[in-house]
């Protein structure tokens, strides 16, 4: 979901995306229900459908399922070894159409139309206290800040490569845990300068920094420069 | 017009600005000062994100302490990274963001979008992902993104600095057509020598306050002699 949105205007791209989630949920359900490879069959041509009218390139559509290809090998093996073969071969398939008609959704649904369809599922939590609108964003922006983290990641193993340290789990993690934190203060500055209020309001229509607070070392050196 | 009065800021144990009273009325402000000077505490204090310990900032009249969220509708704030301030995954989506915020939607969102892409060249990547752009489209899109919202003034705290020269420029260019009032933090002289007037601060003074070439005079005579 990070880059997978294909822009396309079809029919298919045009649906809401509560629609599309249910249609998902609705071809998982009949995928077991229905247990034989006949009906898997049915259900894999109809999601070849909804591929050829989204007008998603072949390989875009495979490409889907290459995250998930170590598990579904280790699945058929388990399976080839202690079970049948062939069973197994169905349990993958059947996992492959699941996949790939999931795959479909984030590949036709923008990020802020799920996340809008996110925050009306979740209206209902309002009763016990939960914003949707803040979860909905929280959900967009791990989408959006994934990339940047994986970036800073790769700067972090190559200084340290370069000062001839080579693959250490916790000395990468330490640093990008630490440079997370202070990116999270500057985005939650720049969500204040957008309009959108980070901190709840005490008696004043501000989210703000003042000399009453205690603000976090990194949120002093970025203000001081 | 942004009124600044007997203000004062302390961080915990260490000051970062002291007795400053400043009217910024001119279209092209620039800020200058060295590192830890104080200039982007300064920056903050305009739209509202920092509150002063002391002292009162007004924005066409409004508290910034009182009335932060007005405040900010009026005084756009573009950061030195824009990772830090694109929030939304697609180009277009992250435009969205702060229009919604402040309660615009369905044709008014779409015209005004359209219109910051097609003023920033950045049409051709409406559904793009922000994390391929270049460093020079991500500064473009932070801007188009507070420009959306129609401020009267905009901020910019050193949006060249991670930038190469060819974007510096291009980003140049575009602020200077800009019709709103600029404040420009930077360290970047060439950037302000056509502007109305340039601040000089040092350890949270206002040491320097003139038309550029007096002005960036004393500042560079400051950090020759530092």
């Amino acid at each position: 979901m990070i880059a997978a949105f294909h822009h396309a205007e079809t029919p298919v791209h045009r649906l809401r995306p509560g629609v599309k989630i249910a249609a998902v949920f609705m071809g998982a359900t009949l995928a077991f229900v229905f247990a034989n490879w006949i009906a898997l069959a049915i259900l894999a041509s109809g999601v070849l459908v909804l591929y050829v009218i989204a007008r998603i390139p072949p390989a875009l559509a495979l490409a889907q399922i290459r995250p998930a290809l170590l598990i579904l090998v280790a699945i058929f093996a388990l399976h080839a070894i202690f079970d049948d073969w062939l069973f197994g071969l169905f349990v993958v398939a059947r996992l492959v159409v699941i996949i790939v008609l999931a795959a479909l959704v984030t590949l036709t649904t923008r990020v802020s139309e799920m996340v809008a369809a996110l925050e009306i599922g979740l209206g209902p939590a309002r009763h016990i206290g939960i914003d949707p609108s803040r979860v909905a964003l929280a959900v967009a922006m791990a989408i959006r800040f994934i990339p940047v983290i994986a970036t800073q990641a790769a700067a972090i193993r190559e200084a340290q490569a370069a000062r001839g340290l080579h693959r250490s789990f916790v000395a990468i993690l330490v640093p990008l845990v630490i440079r997370s934190l202070r990116m999270a203060d500057s985005v939650a500055e720049a969500l204040d300068a957008r309009g959108f209020e980070t901190k709840e309001r005490v008696g004043k229509d501000s989210a703000t920094i003042d000399s009453q607070q205690k603000p976090s070392v990194e949120a002093v050196e970025r203000v001081v420069d | 017009m942004i009124e600044i009065r007997d203000v004062s800021h302390r961080f915990e144990e260490r000051t970062v600005l002291q007795d400053l009273n400043l009217s910024l009325r001119e279209r092209r402000i620039a800020v200058v000062g060295a590192n830890g000077s104080g200039k982007s505490t300064f920056a903050r204090l305009l739209n509202g994100l920092v509150v002063p310990g002391s002292g009162k900032v007004f924005v066409d009249g409004l508290d910034t302490k009182a009335k932060g969220r007005e405040v900010r509708r009026r005084v756009g704030f573009v950061f030195q990274n824009p990772d830090n301030q694109i929030v939304y995954p697609i180009v277009e989506e992250d435009l969205a963001f702060g229009l919604r915020n402040i309660g615009i939607s369905g044709a008014e969102l779409k015209e005004r979008i359209d219109a910051e892409l097609a003023r920033f060249g950045l049409t051709h990547l409406r559904n793009q992902s922000a994390h391929l752009l270049s460093g020079g489209e991500k500064q473009l899109l932070a801007i188009a993104g507070v420009l959306v919202m129609r401020p009267s003034c905009i901020v910019f705290d050193e949006p060249t600095t991670m930038l190469d020269y060819r974007n510096k420029r291009m980003i140049a260019r575009f602020v200077s057509d800009l019709e709103q009032q600029v404040i420009m933090v930077t360290h970047d002289i060439e950037l302000i020598m056509d502007y109305d007037r340039v601040i000089v601060f040092d350890e949270g003074r206002v040491v320097a306050d003139d038309r550029p070439g007096t002005a960036t005079q004393a500042y560079i005579q400051r950090m020759s002699v530092a």
